[in-house]
């Protein structure tokens, strides 16, 4: 459960995605303006923070610079309705830590959230991963399931990483495409899918329980099987 | 301005023609005025013959042979030895009575006058142009009256060279004011064409400057500034307009979109067929995806993104997205290779280039029939660098290349396959915020589509990394 603050001055928006998360299970505060929008932020303790760019009052980006310049920390994701590349980078620049483009797919903004506030507890530097009997060990470079060994393209390698170090959340094709390629871009075909698929023929293949799932409309999710 | 440029511009032809013109009418001019101080001289010296002719005669008259005698040598011995006038008196015989000269000349006579070398001797030793007329007296004598016309020649050639020298002057007058003038002017134009190439690089605030004197400079430069105004205001109305079109119906649709998601959280049991509600969905996503594609195209194209240009290692990016589209080759059995010469650096936006090489790559793979070959390039040139896509496929006919970046324009043949037909247009927009062209060549079968990035004019590109590491921004 996070307890989420939501800056947005659509309301049609604000309900959606204020509805999806406490069906979510999540605590939702919802504020339709910047200046109280950043009141808020100031004073409650927050998991994460969603601001849209364009707000009466207080731009978002303006919110965002604001907390920063204030020592907090807190996760923030913007959202802006020009998924235009300038956007997005002044919207990182500023401090922001994602920056979904309006529209989005519900589960889009959820992984992301969910990758934003445990990016916060799980590691960067553990170099020893485990999901169920995978194991990778990101410094010798190597992979095993149930103590075989498994050869990995480099990028398969990075995929897996990424996959592992979100393991038991859902990631999306953008959220793979922006941290494990690197590039910003729509694909007009589903690529991710096609690596997806052959990373999981090689990590899946010949055992009785499939680690790396898909998840219907959204994308994929590595976990333990129950 | 380099010296070529300058030498074929137009002002400096211009005062060059304006040079030739007047050297040419100052020279007719000193024509008139030597022809005008020769003739007065002629005349004077002719005129000063005649008297004295017409004074020895009178003389003759009253007083006779004697008189004219003593009168000639009279004259002879008062001459001052620099003294130019010529007498001779001769009798029936042609025997010399009086003179100072030896003999009579031997030329014809032309219109009165003879003109003869008179060879001198004393301080004036030489041969010395003269001019003399001659006068039959009552008795058969014959008197002969001219003047050493020496100081007359040489006062001409004086003349002569006096003007050469003006003339040579006025050239040299005449051809530093043409270039000083000409500099002056191309200086102006220069301005004005600087401001220009910057706008069209992307400077679109610049403005031409202007001196404030109000001559046609200042008068051209207002008029190009007023017509860049307007020219910047209509673009940003366009801008503000697809802003707005974007705004206003990109809301709508993801409200559309938000109910549809709603609906299928809502409705997790079978009243409503979830095959349905997932199409619909598919729907409206393809929607706002083309509906993306458009206004990322519009945007490119009505203004510059200057900001995000960065250093770009062209074979990584290649490398990358090639990478990034091998297993769909691989999955349609197809071939895809990738070869870089050199370690290409540009200037430019990489997530856009990726979004290009990857479209032009995408197409490659859809087109091209299971089993065949597509091999990507990188090659760097001496002006350019190329990242090129050949396939075994179909190829475009000639005729229909330039359309194909069209936008929504479709090959009959490709209306079955997926896409929104605006795949290419947005290469083509990412190629010209780059400067960069794209070209479609029959590759017989098949296809090459290349993606020139043209280097930085004035060799501000940045010298390639060498090692791996620092090779990818």
């Amino acid at each position: 459960m996070m307890r989420i603050l939501l800056v947005e001055d659509d309301r049609d928006t604000a309900r959606h995605v204020g509805n999806g998360l406490m069906e979510a299970g999540h605590i939702v505060d919802h504020a339709d303006n910047g200046d109280v929008g950043l009141a808020l932020a100031q004073t409650e303790p927050y998991d994460v923070l969603i601001i849209d760019r364009m707000l009466p009052g207080c731009d978002g980006t303006a919110i965002v610079e604001r907390l920063r310049q204030s020592e907090n920390f807190t996760p923030i994701l913007i959202l802006s309705a020009l998924g235009d590349v300038a956007d997005r980078v002044s919207g990182l620049r500023a401090g922001g830590d994602d920056y979904l483009p309006k529209p989005f797919a519900f589960e889009e903004l959820l992984a992301r959230l969910d990758a934003l506030v445990r990016r916060g507890d799980r590691s960067h530097t553990e170099t020893q991963l485990q999901v169920a009997d995978l194991e990778m060990d990101v410094l010798a470079r190597q992979v095993k399931r149930a103590g075989k060994i498994i050869a990995l393209q480099p990028r398969e390698f990075r995929l897996l990483e990424y996959l592992i170090r979100h393991s038991g959340q859902v990631v999306t094709r953008t959220m793979l495409l922006e941290n494990v390629w690197d590039y910003h871009f729509d694909p007009q075909t589903n690529v991710i899918d096609v690596h997806i698929s052959r990373l999981r023929s090689k990590i899946d293949r010949g055992f009785s329980h499939t680690l790396l799932n898909t998840v219907r409309g959204s994308g994929y999710i590595l976990r333990e099987p129950e | 301005m380099n010296r070529n440029s300058f030498l074929r511009s137009s002002t400096f032809r211009l005062a060059l023609l304006y040079v030739a013109l007047f050297s040419a009418s100052v020279l007719l001019l000193f024509a008139f005025i030597y022809w005008s101080t020769a003739r007065y001289t002629a005349e004077q010296t002719d005129g000063a013959i005649i008297a004295e002719i017409r004074t020895l005669a009178e003389r003759y008259e009253t007083r006779g042979l004697p008189g004219l005698r003593r009168l000639i040598s009279d004259r002879v011995e008062r001459q001052r030895p620099t003294g130019k006038s010529i007498y001779l008196l001769s009798d029936t015989r042609q025997r010399t009575i009086v003179g100072n000269i030896d003999r009579w000349p031997q030329v014809d006579e032309v219109d009165g006058w003879l003109n003869f070398e008179l060879e001198t001797g004393g301080t004036r030793r030489g041969v010395h142009p003269a001019r003399a007329r001659q006068f039959q007296l009552v008795g058969g004598y014959r008197l002969l009256v001219g003047q050493d016309v020496n100081e007359l020649k040489r006062v001409r050639l004086r003349i002569i060279s006096s003007l050469g020298w003006g003339l040579l002057l006025t050239l040299a007058l005449g051809l530093l004011g043409g270039m000083v003038m000409s500099r002056r002017m191309l200086h102006r134009l220069e301005s004005i064409n600087d401001t220009s190439q910057k706008i069209m690089d992307g400077d679109l605030g610049r403005r031409v400057p202007s001196r404030g004197s109000g001559d046609e400079f200042d008068q051209l430069a207002d008029n190009l500034n007023r017509m860049l105004d307007q020219t910047e205001s209509l673009m940003e109305g366009i801008r503000r307009v697809s802003d707005n079109i974007a705004h206003d119906l990109k809301t709508p649709l993801s409200r559309l979109r938000q109910r549809l998601e709603a609906l299928s959280r809502h409705y997790s049991d079978d009243s409503i067929p979830k095959a349905d509600l997932e199409a619909a969905l598919q729907e409206t996503d393809h929607l706002l995806d083309t509906f993306n594609a458009l206004l990322k195209i519009a945007r490119i194209e009505s203004g510059p993104l200057r900001s995000d240009m960065q250093t770009v290692n062209l074979s990584t990016l290649a490398a990358d997205v090639v990478e990034l589209y091998e297993p769909l080759a691989e999955d349609k059995r197809q071939r895809l290779t990738f070869q870089s010469r050199s370690d290409p650096t540009v200037s430019g936006d990489r997530d856009m280039l990726f979004q290009a090489f990857a479209n032009l790559i995408d197409n490659a793979i859809k087109y091209t029939p299971v089993g065949g070959i597509i091999s990507v390039h990188c090659t760097s040139h001496d002006i350019s660098t190329e990242f090129a896509v050949t396939d075994s496929g179909p190829g475009i006919p000639a005729e229909k290349r330039e359309k194909v970046f069209q936008r929504f324009y479709r090959l009959d043949e490709s209306r079955s396959t997926t896409g929104n037909g605006l795949g290419l247009s947005l290469v083509q927009a990412v190629a010209s915020l780059h400067g960069a062209t794209v070209s479609l060549t029959d590759a017989e079968p098949g296809l090459t589509v290349r993606f020139i990035l043209p280097h930085p004019k004035d060799g501000a590109l940045p010298k390639p990394v060498q090692s791996g590491p620092n090779a990818s921004p």
